[in-house]
């Protein structure tokens, strides 16, 4: 029986969004992340063009976090106290990107000063060629000193700086104008509100091609649902051709996985959650590949074993499938 | 395809007789349009008008339900590609599968663990759906005992796997009565046999084919056998064909109302991922290998969430909950009234054994953060619930805990509730209990 297969035709298309500068284009970086371009659903090969695959970060901190898993410490164990090595960790395990996110106070417990941020950032610069996406602590007046200080000491490098909301975002933004870097924008959970920042921040000047979106989500079981279908809508407003949706989009599901109790607790918790590194791996990995289905173009990830499944999924979904009556 | 109100109107007596409870016949075709009343409540319709719309009216994917002693696991029935554009209704099936080459003790061993499994999220009991059992011995004998196996260990229902119509029968009459099973199933060679086997025994029946074209083929030829319980596999390993192949399946028969590819699709996912890509894209039975409860748990608190209908958040009454027997002493915890934040919380407060009340305000069922972006957690909201309860009687001291997330609206709190000492707790859940030993 012949089929007429039902296509999308899109008017709209997803922005192409490029981390990280080349020695031949200003920076240090021995490779680039291009992400969005894309002109259909995703993994849609069959009516549309997927032109970069999406991509994984390995997220690293500035120094040994207190609030972790103790899965994750003593995955991370020989690294977790020297950014520079931990960056390249992160890469020799196969992560397109590497994601920093600052503290708030330094091991002492004092304040992070902009001096420390920067010596970090640079030390992973150097330690690492992959593109480094920069994460403030999420208290805007803090992210505002200390990724200023950053941006205007790696002036060219094409990071991404985030995160960048709407309490904050005109210093960031005008920090990565100057500089010559990405910002990440991240509105909480709603198409309203992430449209409503990316006019914002296209308003002070900044081309979108260098802007990529963070809708916030949830982790599985923690409201996914809701993130998942926000990316939805972005994404296919983007593809009706609404220009303030065609960014790509960034999410953290390792950041939200890795805080439930799934995946934080192995004692006192009911038989029937299974083996817990076995459930923390799982739960960051599902988490990561619903959002991936729904849209994501940068996941960034905390474990090496989620990462690989990632990666693995990533490369099989890229491949347009040879079927018949496609 | 759905007609509209206007459309279903032409096919009405249009008499207005009032006697169907509605004032004129348009009325009454706009409420059958909105799905809201039933055709038979029209005492004059013609028999032709009946058939017509009741072919309108089937829907585009069929329902499949299997059934066996007090189980049903239904799939199908589902009208929208995208979650958020109405809701996705029947919940995949999640089988287990077992080898009928293994040992018996292991399927018994297997099934029964599976079987008795029960997880909690946020208060609802999550559990298995059925079991698979396939035919690698090739001896119909074999398969006839494995199924009893299945049968002794599990009273769920049984999907059969294996492409021989001898091994089927024999695995189909080792089936309790009344039970309808799923056969697993009918390619081009063996349609024919299997199709008068899945009448014989009320069972369904599922195609198996890597392309589309060959899968309607062979569902419109096992139709055309009087056999309408059909599914359909994409018989693939890999994730992007099974996301193409379960795509255009839905998009035929919801956008085309394409008849032949309007079945639910099983799947037999290669691992966890492949799974998780079933949930979210399409599948009405999933089958998976391994009976691994670290698997098992995040894949049916996946198929809750995204079966989660998105304009219902699951809510809990807003009130004051008592939490290990608060008495005057013990303080008072602010929380929203959207479930996984309730059972988030309650969850660690109760497991801490620290005494506490739980104050659940009605913030339209959105988790803390949602709530407080919406304007619908504020700390008027905050402190009408508190005035609205008697807790200012209840407690001395008077102690109300923010959660971390919105330590913002503490100055605010304080001036709404004089005498209360407005406190800010952890910004997540798991760190409420330290919190209760530490900072309380």
């Amino acid at each position: 029986m012949p089929i007429e297969i039902p296509k999308d035709k899109w008017p709209g298309s997803v922005r192409q969004v490029v981390l990280g500068a080349t020695a031949a284009e200003g920076g240090t970086r021995t490779s680039k992340v291009v992400v969005g371009g894309e002109t259909c659903m995703p993994f849609m090969h069959f009516e549309g063009a997927i032109p970069n695959r999406p991509v994984v970060a390995l997220e690293i901190r500035d120094r040994r976090p207190d609030d972790w898993s103790p899965l994750l410490v003593k995955t991370w164990e020989n690294v977790i106290d020297d950014p520079a090595a931990w960056a390249k960790a992160a890469e020799e395990v196969g992560a397109d990107a590497i994601q920093l996110t600052l503290s708030l106070t330094d091991s002492a417990g004092q304040p992070m000063s902009p001096e420390t941020a920067v010596a970090t950032v640079k030390a992973v610069l150097q330690a690492s060629g992959l593109p480094l996406i920069v994460f403030g602590p999420g208290q805007s007046e803090v992210d505002n000193l200390l990724l200023v200080a950053v941006a205007e000491a790696t002036k060219g490098e094409r990071l991404a700086l985030g995160i960048c909301e709407d309490k904050n975002y005109r210093t960031i933004v005008a920090t990565a104008m100057a500089n010559d870097h990405v910002i990440t924008a991240r509105s909480p959970m709603d198409v309203n509100l992430a449209k409503q920042l990316n006019i914002l921040i296209s308003d002070m000047g900044l081309p979108l091609d260098r802007v990529i979106m963070d809708p916030t989500t949830g982790a599985l079981g923690y409201g996914i649902e809701y993130g998942y279908s926000v990316m939805e809508r972005l994404r296919l407003a983007a593809l009706q051709g609404d220009a303030m949706t065609q960014l790509p989009m960034l999410v953290t599901p390792g950041y939200e996985a890795w805080k439930t109790k799934e995946s934080k607790v192995g004692e006192g918790v009911p038989e029937s959650w299974g083996d817990w590194l076995q459930r923390a791996i799982n739960w960051e990995t599902m988490t990561a590949i619903a959002l991936l289905e729904a849209g994501a173009n940068i996941l960034v990830l905390r474990h090496p074993e989620s990462l690989k499944q990632v990666e693995a999924a990533i490369q099989d979904l890229m491949t347009a499938p040879d079927m018949v009556s496609v | 395809m759905a007609l509209s109100g206007i459309q279903i109107y032409k096919l009405l007596p249009q008499t207005n007789c009032k006697e169907c409870g509605f004032p004129t016949c348009l009325a009454f075709a706009m409420k059958l349009a909105a799905k809201q009343v039933e055709l038979s409540a029209c005492p004059y319709v013609t028999e032709e008008s009946i058939a017509l719309l009741a072919e309108s009216s089937a829907p585009p994917i069929r329902l499949v339900s299997l059934k066996s002693d007090g189980y049903e696991t239904k799939a199908g029935n589902e009208v929208v590609l995208f979650r958020h554009e109405k809701t996705f209704y029947n919940k995949p099936g999640l089988f287990v599968k077992v080898v009928d080459t293994e040992s018996p003790e292991a399927i018994k061993a297997k099934i029964s663990a599976a079987d008795r499994y029960v997880v909690n999220y946020v208060g609802i009991e999550l559990t298995v759906d059925g079991f698979a059992i396939e035919a690698a011995s090739g001896d119909p004998e074999k398969f006839s005992a494995a199924v009893k196996l299945a049968r002794e260990a599990s009273k769920r229902p049984l999907i059969l796997v294996s492409r021989d119509p001898s091994i089927i029968s024999a695995g189909l009459k080792a089936l309790e009565a009344g039970e309808s099973a799923l056969i697993h199933g009918a390619d081009k060679s063996n349609w024919e046999v299997m199709a008068a086997l899945a009448q014989e025994h009320k069972a369904a029946l599922a195609v198996i084919s890597t392309d589309l074209e060959t899968s309607a083929d062979l569902t419109e030829k096992i139709r055309g056998k009087g056999v309408e319980d059909l599914a359909i596999d994409p018989d693939t390993t890999g994730l992007g064909a099974m996301l193409t192949f379960n795509t255009i399946a839905r998009r035929m028969a919801l956008k085309k109302n394409f008849k032949p590819l309007g079945f639910p699709i099983i799947v037999f996912p290669k691992d966890l991922v492949a799974a998780t890509q079933a949930i979210s894209k399409y599948a009405g039975f999933v089958v998976i290998d391994d009976f691994k409860p670290d698997e098992v748990y995040p894949l049916l608190v996946l198929r809750q969430n995204i079966y989660t209908d998105p304009q219902k958040p699951i809510q809990v009454q807003p009130g004051v909950y008592e939490i290990n027997n608060p008495n005057s002493e013990a303080p008072v915890l602010v929380t929203t009234n959207f479930s996984i934040t309730y059972f988030s919380v309650a969850n660690e407060v109760e497991g801490s054994g620290l005494p506490a009340w739980l104050m659940v305000c009605d913030a339209e069922g959105m988790s803390v953060l949602t709530a407080w972006a919406a304007g619908k957690f504020d700390a008027e909201r905050i402190a009408k619930s508190v005035k609205g309860s008697d807790l200012a009687s209840k407690v001395s001291p008077k102690r109300v805990v923010l959660p971390g997330h919105v330590a913002v609206l503490s100055g605010e709190l304080e001036e709404e509730l004089p005498g209360w000492d407005v406190r800010v707790g952890p910004r997540e859940a798991v760190d409420i209990p330290k919190f209760l030993k530490e900072a309380l």
